[in-house]
């Protein structure tokens, strides 16, 4: 499983340029970035390399950050290869709180799953076929 | 008879029986006697009511039942102020009758003296001495004064209270915390009065000194008055010096500690209404509200002789809480302080105060006690925003669980305040810290509530 950071958000202006900036002078580089807003406030979820050293350095900049164990998941990049992963994972009872891809540039996607129930669910992915990610595949 | 702690309470003791459960309605016959002999004392002796009873076209003797109190004027904390330093008092300062002198800190403006008779200090030590029966006293009990003796109301008033128990009196005063430690414990005390902060700093210094108060003193009662003190404080001091913690109080205007204090049931403050009338009033209209709502706070004494006032607006707000309580005792019931008048709000009509939405927030182990209070206007109506800043460990990676907070919250506060509150949860550290007196609401409202 990887670590993602998120970061609670205030819907203020700049902010999330603040949040950005304050990665990139620490030389930390972000993979994806994906931002949930509601009418009051947002959630930054990122996959970032050295993470504990992001949520360090956003903690101490006064940014709300956390720490969320997730799943990476290689996934071909054609018409129906987050289905069948969906699929494969509804099937088993396992209910997904949400998820985000990108594209590795490789040919195929990376696709982040935030479940409960992380032994079985590992379990599902693997039994359905596909390959969970290791860290160092995704970050430094 | 266990209570809430799981500890077995002795049978209920009383100090004056006869009148702490005095028939109510010979208790109001009692009330109107002597509020017919204050209001007369007042005019003959005091030419600033004499003034205000004229410019209403008021005489004594038009008082004849006790809803005639509210015919009469107001008193001010700024009356007090002006009338610095002996102009309220009924008898000049070098009359044999004046026994003692107090007075109020006076941090914002004059300070407010008020004199006492020899009797003044026998009734202001009985309602004081209610209290330590209250919390299991009696005369062989052995009580240790730990509020500051002087000019403050709160040394002395437990001293009298001693007396008129015929308690055995450790008079300490404040400071020397070790030494109060020691003498507690070599002493064997059996109830400490002081504030409870002092109590707590108490409790904590034994503690260091390689104590275990709770099982190894003999102290029973803490008698805490003269500063808020949360629930959750209560209980810190309670489980550290293994005592029963009552709640007093008393305003040096007034008297000083005793005006009210709580039974050891702790539901509410006991009001000495053979003493003091207390009327609960809407601070716009002035008018008393009806039975449980909260409101203004005002005394009108009834035996005192030197300093007597008639209807005194506190500006402390509270309400009487309806019922029976289960001492037994008949005297009506206060419910702490909920705030000062100067910090009401008024939301769509309904008053407000800001402890209110701090006692809420203490129930969501989720949110720090860090909070604002943003007031907007939405067209005619106010619209408010409660800023909440949420504890460290609190995941909100999940966004439903942070709308789930936000809606629990607001829930909460409905029921309980009957306003609607769009509750926000922000950033860390963004709501303003302060050393002092936090900034609690922002009011940026168009019209900030109709007059105050």
């Amino acid at each position: 499983m990887i670590d993602q950071i998120t970061v609670f958000l205030e819907n203020d202006k700049g902010r999330l340029a603040a949040l950005c900036r304050t990665l990139g002078d620490a030389g930390i580089s972000m993979h994806a970035l994906t931002v949930a807003d509601t009418a009051s406030f947002g959630v930054a979820r990122i996959i970032a390399d050295t993470p504990r050293e992001a949520y360090a350095v956003l903690n101490e900049k006064g940014f709300r950050a956390s720490l969320t164990k997730v799943f990476a998941v290689e996934v071909s990049d054609d018409a129906g290869g987050l289905a069948a992963l969906l699929e494969a994972l509804d099937a088993a009872g396992i209910n997904v709180e949400y998820a985000y891809c990108f594209a590795s540039g490789a040919g195929h996607a990376v696709d982040i799953l935030r479940v409960d129930a992380h032994e079985e669910a590992e379990a599902v992915i693997i039994a359905a076929g596909f390959r969970v990610m290791e860290p160092r595949e995704l970050y430094a | 008879m266990a209570d809430s702690t799981g500890r077995v309470l002795g049978p209920e003791k009383y100090f004056q029986p006869d009148i702490e459960m005095m028939d109510r309605g010979e208790l109001e016959a009692l009330q109107l006697v002597r509020l017919q002999s204050t209001v007369t004392h007042c005019y003959e002796s005091i030419p600033f009511y004499r003034r205000a009873f004229d410019e209403k076209g008021i005489k004594p003797s038009d008082v004849t039942s006790l809803a005639d109190l509210q015919k009469l004027p107001f008193t001010l904390k700024q009356d007090l102020r002006d009338a610095y330093p002996f102009d309220l008092f009924a008898y000049p300062v070098d009359d044999a009758r004046v026994q003692r002198l107090h007075a109020s800190s006076g941090t914002t403006g004059n300070a407010t003296v008020v004199g006492y008779t020899q009797k003044d200090i026998e009734n202001w030590g009985d309602t004081f001495a209610r209290t330590i029966a209250m919390v299991g006293g009696d005369e062989h009990s052995l009580l240790q004064v730990s509020y500051g003796y002087g000019l403050f109301t709160g040394g002395l008033g437990a001293h009298e209270g001693g007396i008129r128990m015929r308690a055995t009196i450790l008079p300490m005063s404040s400071g020397n915390t070790r030494r109060q430690v020691q003498m507690m414990r070599d002493f064997g005390v059996d109830i400490l009065a002081c504030t409870p902060s002092y109590a707590l700093l108490i409790a904590d210094t034994a503690i260091e000194m390689g104590f275990n108060p709770a099982e190894d003193f003999k102290i029973s009662g803490a008698i805490c008055g003269a500063e808020p003190c949360s629930e959750g404080m209560r209980r810190e001091i309670e489980a550290k010096l293994g005592v029963k913690v009552v709640d007093i109080y008393g305003l040096s205007e007034v008297m000083g500690p005793g005006v009210s204090c709580e039974c050891r049931h702790q539901n509410g403050l006991h009001v000495a209404e053979d003493h003091f009338i207390m009327e609960i009033l809407d601070p716009n209209t002035l008018q008393p509200v009806p039975e449980g709502e909260y409101g203004e706070v005002a005394f009108t004494t009834l035996t005192k002789e030197c300093s007597p006032l008639i209807r005194y607006r506190t500006r402390d707000i509270s309400r009487i809480l309806p019922g029976a309580c289960a001492c037994g005792r008949t005297l009506r019931r206060m419910d702490r302080i909920q705030g000062r008048t100067d910090d009401m709000l008024i939301i769509r009509g309904v008053n407000v105060f800001p402890s209110q939405f701090q006692e809420v927030l203490a129930s969501f182990s989720e949110v720090t006690s860090y909070y604002q209070i943003v007031l907007t206007s939405k067209g005619p109506l106010d619209r408010m925003t409660l800023k909440v800043e949420t504890v460290p460990d609190f995941d909100f990676d999940e966004i439903r669980k942070i709308e789930d907070l936000q809606r629990r919250i607001s829930a909460e506060l409905r029921s309980n305040l009957q306003v609607s509150v769009e509750v926000k949860v922000v950033e860390p550290k963004s709501i303003e810290r302060s050393e002092g007196k936090a900034r609690r609401v922002i009011d940026n409202r168009d019209n900030k509530g109709g007059e105050r």
